[in-house]
């Protein structure tokens, strides 16, 4: 078993993971944070022409991969910038186009569809000692930045008009982000493959946003989760003989069924001890139609109190025993 | 055109068209160090885009918009500057802190790569503080309701120490409670000598801060001087919903206007200054 471990293939394959499973879910952080979950897919579809341009004119595909990407990345950006209505569109356009041309360009090289799926689902003993270095190389990049350039990313993704007022060239943080993705599908493209990258960047965000508050702690929390399921991808699949891309997924994917219930529970906990929101207007005069209801309540309307919710302007009333109540600090109000 | 040394904001003949229409008409609008001006109107009047002209996030057709004496094409003194958006929210795709929201305020006068100093974490405390919210800097954001979300907003601009803040409808929706709260932190500065511009519907608790009142009206200005009554109170004629009066609230209740366009409306250009 240990013999398994020390072979250089999947020495390779665990450090390549490692990189893979810290930069993938940091760059993934930002693209849900800015509700685009997919576009490392789309990234994803688009390398498929870089690695298969790569084939056929017998350059590394890694290295056409990530020009490729990089450029898909640059146009997803622009065409999200300018294009406000067909936008999403646009993006399918070059997904698709970007896959068919892979297939296409496959076959003109003469290479067999088995080829193409090392890199669509993701291979260790494929990575060359070359390939690994790259990896690391890149990923350390896309790490630091994102790691390094966190207030600034985080800002751009939260509230871009804000980031513009306060300086900030929105712009370059935007083709900034899509780049890193780029390069980090590219990068992830050996051990989870281009069509499942996109789950090692988002499932551990996912995941660790069940259970966090911050951003700085999902961040982090999804790194580390994202190296987990990684590295047990890649030793699961060195014993038996599954492509790493799956087990990798499907680790990240368990991780997130174990977190869900956890944090519902802490969710409806935290809900059950805070007090009830209805502090709004208790230190102001009353309005002339305002009538206080006496009669005493077994329990404090609230979410999922049972009693049917109704919007009324600016707060909600629960109807009970036939009539509207409206919460008003300690006594509830006749509406 | 002529920048006098003490004015912060200076539009001159701004012109902006939005998908071709129409949204700014030749509007010249000066606002002097110190001023606490209410930007009011209906409903796609212009007010918004009027603030969100004035921080370059929407270009000019025609005219030059100047902040502190600078074209804003050259203008890069933001740290000056404190910004709310017009937000339903503050919460983003992924959970985030009020503190980490707060912090994000502190970046204009932050070197890149380096880590917040305790000059920046001071003042993100302190901004927490000014809107009431400071037992729940490390809540999630999204955890918060709308009005407390809206303050989170307020404070973010407010950690920057601006000299100059722009609010873009803050208390769209929000309680009584944080509007106070809101108005409190604006005394604050007001205090400290900073310029606001404020865009509101209604100025409930903050209309005692209101020194100067623009009205806009189909893209120009209608009306511009002494503080005037409530747009809110033109709006509710529309309605259609109830409305909830506090009576004793509203310290300029009596100077009720029953509509904006008419009796004050004048064509623009014809106000002295």
């Amino acid at each position: 078993m240990i013999d398994i471990l020390t072979n250089p293939f999947v020495i390779r394959a665990l450090l390549a993971a490692v990189f893979t499973g810290l930069a993938a879910p940091a760059v993934g952080t930002y693209l849900v944070q800015r509700r685009l979950a997919l576009m490392g897919d789309g990234i994803g579809h688009i390398a498929v022409t870089g690695v298969a341009l790569g084939l056929l004119t017998g350059t590394s595909p890694t290295i056409t991969a990530v020009i490729v990407a990089v450029l898909g990345g640059v146009v997803i950006e622009v065409i999200r910038e300018k294009g406000r209505t067909s936008g999403d569109v646009a993006l399918a356009l070059l997904f698709y186009g970007g896959i068919a041309g892979g297939v296409m360009l496959t076959g003109l090289a003469g290479q067999s569809a088995a080829t193409l799926n090392i890199y669509l689902f993701g291979s260790i003993t494929s990575t060359s000692a070359a390939d690994v270095w790259v990896t690391i190389a890149l990923a350390a990049v896309v790490i630091v930045i994102s790691v390094g350039l966190s207030p600034q990313l985080f800002a751009v993704a939260q509230d871009q008009e804000f980031a513009r007022v306060a300086g900030l060239n929105v712009r370059v943080y935007n083709v900034l982000v899509s780049v890193m993705a780029a390069v980090t599908v590219t990068v992830a493209m050996r051990t989870v493959g281009l069509l499942l990258v996109s789950a090692l960047m988002v499932v551990p965000v996912a995941t660790s946003q069940q259970l966090t508050r911050g951003f700085r702690t999902t961040l982090l929390t999804a790194m580390g989760l994202g190296t987990l399921a990684s590295l047990g991808g890649v030793v699961t699949s060195s014993f038996v003989d599954v492509a790493p891309g799956a087990t990798i997924v499907l680790l990240a994917l368990a991780g997130f069924i174990v977190a869900w219930p956890i944090g519902m529970l802490v969710r409806r906990r935290h809900r059950l001890t805070a007090p009830f929101a209805a502090d709004a207007e208790d230190e102001f005069s009353l309005d002339p139609r305002h009538s206080a209801v006496p009669e005493s309540h077994q329990h404090e309307h609230g979410e999922d109190c049972g009693h049917h919710a109704v919007r009324h302007g600016d707060h909600v009333d629960y109807v009970h025993d036939g009539h509207r109540h409206a919460p008003h600090g300690s006594h509830y109000d006749e509406h | 055109m002529n920048t006098a040394p003490d004015t912060t904001i200076e539009i001159d003949d701004g012109t902006v068209s939005l998908g071709g229409r129409p949204v700014l008409r030749g509007v010249d609008l000066a606002v002097r160090h110190g001023e606490v001006v209410a930007v009011l109107g209906a409903n796609g009047s212009g007010k918004s885009t009027l603030v969100r002209t004035m921080m370059g996030l929407v270009p000019t057709v025609r005219g030059q918009v100047s902040l502190f004496g600078t074209p804003l094409e050259r203008f890069h003194d933001w740290r000056r500057i404190g910004f709310v958006p017009q937000r339903a929210t503050a919460a983003g795709g992924v959970p985030a802190s009020v503190r980490e929201v707060v912090g994000s305020g502190r970046l204009s006068r932050r070197k890149i790569l380096r880590p917040m100093r305790s000059a920046d974490r001071t003042a993100v405390d302190d901004a927490i503080a000014a809107v009431g919210l400071a037992d729940k800097a490390k809540d999630g954001v999204s955890t918060l309701s709308g009005g407390q979300q809206q303050r989170v907003l307020i404070a973010r601009a407010l950690a920057g120490q601006p000299d100059l803040l722009v609010l873009d409808e803050p208390t769209a929706g929000v309680d009584v409670e944080s509007q106070q709260a809101f108005a409190d932190a604006l005394r604050g500065l007001v205090d400290r000598g900073a310029t606001i511009v404020l865009v509101a519907h209604e100025l409930g608790p903050m209309a005692p801060l209101i020194g100067r009142s623009v009205v806009m009206r189909d893209g120009r200005v209608a009306y511009d001087g002494p503080p005037i009554a409530e747009a809110a109170e033109i709006d509710h004629r529309h309605d259609p919903g109830h409305a909830h009066h506090h009576p004793g609230l509203q310290q300029t209740g009596s100077d009720y206007a029953p509509l904006v366009a008419s009796p004050i409306d004048r064509t623009p250009g014809a106000e002295d200054r």
